[in-house]
Order: structure tokens, then sequence, then C-alpha cells
């Protein structure tokens, strides 16, 4: 056998072989769509989108409108970090809008104040056992209900093999059922001063990126990231080497639950009121968010990185709409747009990377 | 320590009625390399899959490095030094070298922390080249993930994966059936590679000039039987087709098939 260290049997290195980082597209597709706002901006409205031109704050960046594009995303993108990983293994998770919904109506019963104005709390759910609670309780309480929800999720996709996108539909509608079944329909208010902090100012956004670090952490360099990329790049595998498949995707539909259940949470406390209808069409923005972030809907591929980044360009988007005075619709053609826009390049280089080999 | 690595005695799988393989006796000694050979459906893989634990037997004892056993699945199998490369390479496509080696017994760190473990990523690499080294793989980079490497190279990978883990016993379920000239001839170095650390292997496969430059005995299966045990020396290709089409059955094994 030949020493050369080039390799033998024609296994040169090859510089075209060396990879890429997929976020770097992603945030190269951030920075041209915020550029091609900046233009139209100039343009059509003499303003532009993220620099402070008129001098109205300290930095050069219009800070008020970087403010509104990440709060805006913030509570979804904290779903979103959990529907990664979800689809990450090959799965997909519709349910997490609706048990945003059932989750905020149990989590805000638990959070509700005993008295309103000198009065008794109109809006009381319980008797008053479950009024003046810590804030930590409905907290706890959201979690579980999240938890919950992911569980039978992940057994359902797991062990009775039905296909994730049957299961979570499935959840989808019964979670919604029970937000409605809950207060027959009834908003649920007035929740404790303590528990209306969590979701106060920037806190959904400091919550939405300690989480994301958090969880880039785990999916990179810990056990649990190194099986759900396996697991989501070739099952049979993942099997073969001896992972516990089931186990290890009902831990990764529990811990999507709990985020669900955790943005219901901070979504109450900010809104200070839950509503049966909360939530709706969440499940889809956060698949949009992973999947413009690069995240492959075959499973295998795709980072919380990306995510993030990919909340950021949905952020951009609808700030950068309203911005140019434009009505919502345009705003959701051009979403649906660069969805299908983001899958077709993903099947491209799937398909490229196969030619290749 | 007697110098048999694994014997099986009475070695049956049924498959409801089908009898995919009956009464299969084979020893196996330190060192050597064997060939299986026989038509489709003769009963090789069956066979494979019994001794690795991918399936379990219907009858019959394995005995491997002198204990009787009983995998439960092929992760016991491997633990106990038995590493199969399989027919379907069992590799993940989007992890890298390294990440595939680990699959499912990564070193870690931390471990305290359960599933969420941290990976000790350096000395899983260290590891990796050593096993790269000793079986004389080369692979331009391997952080690379396997998505992008050429068929050759995810079969020298899934092969690296025995020397990097020190097995007592390899088994290759015809590991050059997808692969070009240049890429066959890396792997049957690689294979001579490991007969020179002394390691034993089972070689399933179709390629009779293979089988006689790489091993030194042949076994031959038809219809789920062993029908010809011949040493390299003793036998020629053409006296293998005959076993295997059936023209001739082993002295030993007459009356089985």
């Amino acid at each position: 056998m030949s020493e050369n260290s080039d390799g033998v049997g024609g296994l040169t290195f090859d510089k075209s072989k060396r990879q890429w980082p997929n976020e770097l597209n992603v945030f190269g597709a951030l920075i041209l769509i915020i550029i091609v706002f900046e233009v139209l901006g100039a343009i059509f409205v003499g303003q532009s989108l993220l620099f402070d031109t008129n001098d109205r704050f300290d930095s050069i960046f219009n800070e008020a409108r970087l403010r509104i594009i990440i709060i805006q995303v913030a509570i979804i993108g904290i779903i979103a970090l959990g529907v990664t990983q979800v689809i990450i293994t090959a799965g997909i998770d519709l349910s997490s809008g609706s048990v945003v919904g059932a989750t905020a109506m149990i989590a805000m019963s638990f959070a509700q104040v005993a008295t309103v104005n000198g009065s008794p709390n109109p809006k009381a759910i319980f008797g008053e056992w479950a009024l003046d609670l810590p804030w930590i309780i409905p907290v706890f309480v959201g979690l579980s209900v999240g938890f919950i929800a992911g569980m039978v999720n992940g057994i359902l996709v797991a062990y009775s093999r039905i296909p994730p996108f049957i299961a979570t539909l499935g959840m989808m509608l019964f979670a919604r059922g029970v937000a409605q079944w809950w207060s027959l329909g009834n908003p649920v208010s007035f929740p404790t001063e303590a528990y209306t902090k969590i979701g106060a100012g920037m806190m959904p956004v400091i919550i939405f990126l300690s989480l994301a670090v958090l969880f880039h952490f785990i999916m990179n360099y810990t056990v649990y990231g190194k099986h759900t990329y396996a697991i989501g790049s070739n099952e049979q595998a993942a099997r073969m080497s001896g992972i516990n498949v089931p186990r290890h995707l009902v831990l990764v539909y529990v811990i999507a639950g709990m985020l669900a259940g955790l943005a219901a949470v901070i979504l109450t406390s900010k809104n200070l009121t839950a509503q049966s209808g909360m939530g709706l069409t969440y499940e889809l923005e956060a698949i949009a968010m992973a999947v413009i972030g690069g995240v492959s809907l075959f499973g295998g591929r795709g980072s919380i990185i990306g995510t993030v980044i990919g909340a950021l360009i949905i952020g951009v988007i609808t700030s950068g709409f309203t911005f140019l005075r434009l009505g919502a619709f345009y705003q959701e053609m051009v979403l649906g747009m660069i969805i299908v826009g983001a899958v077709a390049l993903d099947q491209w280089q799937q398909q490229r990377a196969a030619a290749r080999a | 320590m007697s110098d048999i690595i694994l014997e099986t005695k009475g070695l049956t799988k049924h498959y409801g009625g089908v009898h995919a393989l009956e009464d299969a006796d084979f020893t196996l000694k330190h060192g050597e390399h064997v060939a299986i050979m026989g038509d489709n459906g003769a009963g090789k893989s069956t066979f494979v899959r019994q001794i690795t634990g991918v399936e379990q037997r219907t009858r019959g004892t394995v005995t491997f490095n002198g204990e009787e056993v009983s995998f439960a699945g092929p992760l016991d199998a491997r633990e106990a030094g038995i590493e199969t490369v399989f027919q379907t390479l069992a590799l993940a496509d989007d992890l890298n070298v390294p990440d595939n080696l680990f699959l499912g017994r990564e070193k870690t760190m931390w471990n305290w922390l359960g599933p969420f473990r941290r990976l000790d990523y350096k000395s899983m690499r260290e590891d990796t080249m050593a096993g790269l080294v000793k079986t004389g793989v080369k692979i331009p980079n391997i952080r690379n993930t396997i998505a992008n490497m050429s068929g050759g190279q995810r079969q020298c990978v899934a092969i690296a994966r025995t020397a990097t883990f020190a097995s007592k016993l390899t088994i290759m379920d015809e590991p050059t059936a997808a692969l070009g000239v240049q890429e066959t001839a890396q792997v049957e170095n690689i294979i001579r590679t490991l007969k020179d650390q002394g390691e034993s292997l089972i070689l399933v496969s179709h390629n009779m000039r293979q089988v006689f430059d790489l091993v030194d005995r042949i076994i031959v299966f038809r219809r789920g039987r062993i029908v010809a045990n011949l040493n390299k020396e003793d036998t020629d290709g053409q006296d293998v087709v005959a076993y295997i089409t059936g023209a001739k059955t082993g002295a030993e094994y007459e009356g089985a098939a």
C-alpha cells in the first residue's frame, strides 16, 4: 500500500468536497433580504429599515424596530427550537400551536388573582385554593401540560409507528378541543403580578436566546444531539448501532411539547389573558422558521443556529412589509414562496450530493 | 483457551414454514479467514444474522470465544467482540467519520447528565485516526460527512469500525458488491491488513477471484445447508461452482441436501 499522504485508490484530497456550513447560506439570505428592504425603503418611503437615519437613538440602528422584530418572533421561536429537533429526527410536529392554546388556558387558571379592584375575581376558574398562587405553580402546570402532550405524541410516533404527521395532527385537534372545553370558550384573565413579569418587556427574547444557546450546545456536543441527527439520517443504522430509537424519539417529542408549554406561559403572561384560540397556526410558523433556517424535512440536517436565523428572516420580512406600508397579504404570499424555495433548494442540494457520491 | 473463536452446532432458522437454515455446524479458528459462498437464498445471510444476533435462531448453539452465547441483538454481539459490516451500509449519511464509528457507543464526559452527557470529540477523533492507520484506510478529511464520500470510502469507514474497536471477529456481508474495481482493490487490501494482524474473518462473497485471493477456507451453502468445507489449496473455482450448483456435495455432508 502506498504511503502517500493524499490517500490511496484515487482518494486524493478534493477541495470541492470541503464542507461549507449551511448556516452561512441562511445568514447570507438574511443579509440579502435586509438589503432588498433597505433599497426598497430608500426608494419608496425614504427611510431605512434597520438603521437610525432620523437620529432618534444613540446607536446607528433603529433600536425600536430591531426590538419589535425580535420580540415578535421570540415566542414562536421557542416553539421552533423544539420543532427543529423533531424535524431533524425526520418527524414533524403539527400540534405545537394547539398545545399552546390548551396550555395557555390550563396554566392561566392557576395564575389568577383573588381580587380584582377590591371585588372577587369574576373570571376565576377554580375556587379560592387556586387563586394568588406563587408564579412557579402555573409555570410548572404549563410545562407539565406540554410534557404530557409531547409524551403522547412521542409514544404514538415511536411505539405505534403511526406517521408523525397523523399522530401530531390528532394531537392538534385534540389539544384545540381541550382549550375550548376548559372554560367553555371563555377567556381566562387577571393573572398575578408575579406571573405577568415572566413575559414582560424583553423577557421573551432573553428566554428564547438562552434556550437557543442551551439547545445549540445540546444538539452539537451531547449524546442526545448526536443520536437525534443519527435517527433522522438513517434510522436503521441508528437501531443497528444500539441506539434505543423509540425511547429517544419520545424524549425529543417531550422536549418539543415542553417548549410549546413554556411558550404558552410566556404568551399568556405577556398578553395578561388566555384564550382558546391562542397559538393558532403557530405550528406552521415554527415549521417555517426551521425550514427557512435550513432544517431538512427529510431529517438529519439542520441546526439551532439555522432556525434562529430563520426566525429572524421571518421577523425582518414581517416588519419590512409593514415598513413599506404594504398589506399583510403580500407578506404571506412572499413567505409562502420563500418556504417553498427553501425546501426546493434543500432538495436540489441533496440531489447534487447524491450525484457526487 | 482453545484456538477456536467461533463454533456453531445444529444452527437452524425457520421463517414459518421456510427452512432458511438447517443444522449448520461450523468452526472458525483464531486468525483464520473463511469465505461463505452459495447461491442467492442459500442461507448465507441467514447464517450471519443468527450469529450476530440480528435474528433469534430456531435451534442450535453458538459458542464464541469459548463461551456459549445467545445475543439478544446486534449490540450484544458487538460488545462481545463481533463486528459486522452489513450488506446495507449501517452508516448515518449526515454524520462524519468519528461520529459513525462511535455511533451508539460514544466516548463521553459529564456522564451524570444522562442522555445529555457531553461527547468527548477529541478522544474519538484520536481513536478514529488510530483505527484508520491500523487498517490502512485513508480518507481525505474525517470531519466530512459520509454523504460527501464515494461508495468505496463509505465501505472503508464501515470496515474501519472493526479495527477501531479491537474486535475478535469480523463478519463482512458482500463488502464489495456495489464497488468499482479500484475501490474493491482498496477494500481487499484492508482485508489483507486484517489478516496480517491476526483478525478472524468471515467473508460472505459471490466473487470467486476475491475469495481465492483472500481466504484460507471456503464453506459452501446450498438450500439452507452447508454442503462443503474446502481448504483453498485443495480446491479450485470449478470445484466450488460444482458445490454451489449442486453438482457435487461434500462427502461428510452426503444426504444433507
